[in-house]
């Protein structure tokens, strides 16, 4: 653009920039790029370091064996991962019907001032401190009944929830008028019009705000600190203490053990594997539009 | 978020104003041919559909009044002195929070010092100077950052930043700027320095891609006339380009701001967990979310699990105003509305 300054006809006429302001631009042009490469660089430090001590330290027995008893070498994070899969299960079950209820509330009725409310509620609700969440799952879910898979899965869910409403709301708005009127000029009645011709045209942009939300949560540590607290034995029942991949690796790598540390990067890359495979699929579908529906 | 999937909405057709009339007609209106129990089966679906709003309004409360009830036992035994005191003894059942208010508002603000300019020369690149193919990339990359979780951030801090920090640059900055006293001490590696460094690496995708979308709404004839007079690039980019998205940068920066107050685990494993008030950015420190992380699953005693609940509960407003003001100053950018006070 700034070519178009210089080459302008009148040129001749236009006294040639100074010196100071050529310098000023330069270096300032200069700093953004150098703030572009600051910025990369942990992001690559990051992904390089995970991978290659996580290549390094995965196995067949971490993928399938439970812990070993404190200090002894060996053993794995299965049961981690597994329970990692029933809490994620139970805060999906639960998250994703209540957050595109609330976004299919929030496009088709809510033009009104309870609408504006539940808008400004999601908003709020999606900036509380997840470590708060946990202590008000702790003291609903947890205390007088003890540790479980379920407290730590509906934390997971409230957590969810806004990302969902919002996005859902979004792309329902973005389905054209005429669709709704021509279900209604052939007398299909609104929650089928809603359910079979909105809610499935914006097929691919809900399911896009489902995977945002379930990356927000896989990773997530603090809620589950005092819900699943964590377990080094197998359990597949919804109300016993539960591993999680993320406490697993929490605890692993406050711990002095070095195979422990070894053990937590690789828990961590099948952690970011899961969630950047999400995010990319994310991404990918925006740019090509299709998820099953046309 | 534009999807290609969805026809546009401005196809040719009927005005806006008059689809909306007609819509509404449509379903206050009788229409002439009704199904058996269409209308009952509405009534339901539209009252299952609203439970659900109501349910993410309910939840918050919900949340308000645990937060609320379960903090009593400490605000009626220390009032106001509990955010005042210096002292925190759950054997004594002595508790003081400003250690650990101290240790939030220090970590973060010296994570938005480190991650505000970077955020924004990001920001300005990707939309201002960037050739357009590497646009997507770009900011894909930035805000994969944002996909990392907390406990990796943490894993990777205990282990490489740290060595870095206390290897190479605690003792670059004791020596250069040792005289501030803000860089005392033992280089352990470990305290409010690394928390501050972690923080703003967690925070820069937030307010890098906010800015970006601010600066995408500026205007372009507001580019365009700035270089019309003769202005270089960077001359257009602070009178053109920043100076009429400064509310919305703003706006990112405390939303990066509330993230980082409520940030926990990362935190927690590099801050060294020690509930002092230090000058050096050095020593340890401990944030009202680490707190909460390290002792509220081994809080004996109800005073002790109430006073925890409280730093929740004060946690919980700050976040919540700080978000609220966010929102409030991006909306004014990307509403269309012009921030006062602009040129």
């Amino acid at each position: 653009m700034s070519e178009a300054v210089t080459t302008l006809p009148g040129q001749a006429l236009v006294r040639p920039l100074s010196l100071r302001r050529r310098i000023t631009d330069l270096v300032m042009t200069g700093a953004a790029v150098l703030t572009v490469v600051i910025v990369l660089v942990p992001l690559v430090a990051i992904f390089g370091y995970v991978v290659y001590r996580g290549v390094g330290a995965i196995n067949w027995a971490f993928l399938t064996q439970t812990p070993k008893p404190v200090g002894e070498a060996g053993g794995g994070m299965a049961n981690a991962i597994v329970g990692s899969a029933l809490i994620l299960g139970i805060a999906s079950l639960v998250g994703v019907p209540f957050g595109i209820g609330a976004g299919i509330y929030l496009a088709e009725f809510g033009r009104n001032r309870l609408g504006s409310v539940i808008r400004f509620t999601s908003d709020v609700l999606s900036g509380v401190p997840s470590i708060v969440i946990g202590i008000v799952a702790w003291s609903i879910l947890v205390r007088g009944r003890g540790f479980s898979a379920l407290a730590g899965g509906l934390a997971l869910a409230i957590m969810m929830v806004p990302t969902i409403t919002r996005t859902t709301e979004e792309m329902l708005l973005l389905v054209p008028q005429a669709l709704r009127e021509a279900a209604y000029g052939l007398g299909v009645s609104r929650w089928r019009t809603t359910l079979s011709i909105v809610l499935r045209t914006a097929t691919s942009g809900v399911i896009t705000g489902v995977m945002l939300a379930f990356a927000r949560i896989a990773g997530e540590t603090a809620p589950l600190l005092f819900t699943a607290l964590g377990n080094t034995f197998w359990n597949l029942r919804y109300n016993q203490p539960t591993a999680a991949l993320p406490l697993q690796i929490y605890v692993y790598a406050n711990s002095p053990y070095d195979d422990w540390h070894r053990q937590a990067w690789a828990g961590s890359l099948v952690l970011i594997v899961l969630i950047v495979t999400a995010v990319a699929a994310v991404r990918y579908a925006v740019r090509r539009g299709s998820f099953g529906t046309a | 978020m534009a999807n290609p999937a969805f026809p546009r909405p401005d196809m040719p057709g009927p005005q806006p104003v008059a689809a909306a009339k007609v819509s509404a007609n449509a379903v206050q209106s009788k229409p002439l041919l009704q199904t058996a129990g269409g209308e009952g089966a509405d009534r339901v679906f539209k009252s299952a559909i609203t439970a659900c709003g109501l349910a993410v309004l309910g939840v918050l409360v919900l949340i308000v009044y645990e937060l609320v009830s379960s903090s009593r036992l400490t605000w009626h035994a220390f009032g106001f002195k509990f955010f005042a005191g210096t002292d925190w003894n759950p054997v004594s059942e002595q508790f003081g929070a400003l250690p650990f208010i101290f240790g939030t508002l220090v970590s973060s603000l010296l994570a938005l010092v480190i991650a505000v300019p970077l955020s924004v020369g990001v920001a300005v690149f990707t939309t201002e100077m960037c050739p357009k193919a590497m646009r997507g990339p770009l900011s894909f990359f930035v805000e994969l950052l944002a996909a990392i979780p907390s406990v990796i951030y943490g894993l990777w801090a205990i282990f490489v930043l740290v060595p870095i920090l206390s290897g190479y640059v605690q003792p670059f900055l004791a020596k250069t700027l040792g005289w501030t006293g803000l860089f005392e001490g033992p280089p352990y590696g470990i305290g409010m320095l690394a928390a501050g460094v972690v923080l703003a690496i967690m925070i820069i995708p937030i307010i890098s891609s906010i800015s970006r979308e601010v600066l995408m709404v500026v205007p372009q004839h507001q580019r365009e006339g700035v270089l019309a007079l003769g202005a270089t690039r960077w001359e257009m980019i602070r009178v053109g380009v920043l100076r009429n998205a400064r509310a919305g940068i703003v706006g990112g920066i405390i939303l990066g701001l509330g993230r980082a107050l409520g940030e926990t685990i990362a935190v927690t494993m590099v801050i060294g967990n020690r509930p002092e008030i230090a000058k050096s950015l050095f020593a340890p420190g401990y944030t009202m979310a680490s707190v909460l992380a390290n002792e509220f699953s081994e809080a004996t005693g109800d005073v002790y699990l109430s006073a925890l609940v409280e730093i929740g509960l004060a946690l919980f407003l700050v976040t919540i105003i700080v978000n609220a003001l966010a929102q409030l100053l991006v909306w004014t950018v990307t509403r269309g509305q012009p921030a006062r006070g602009n040129v």
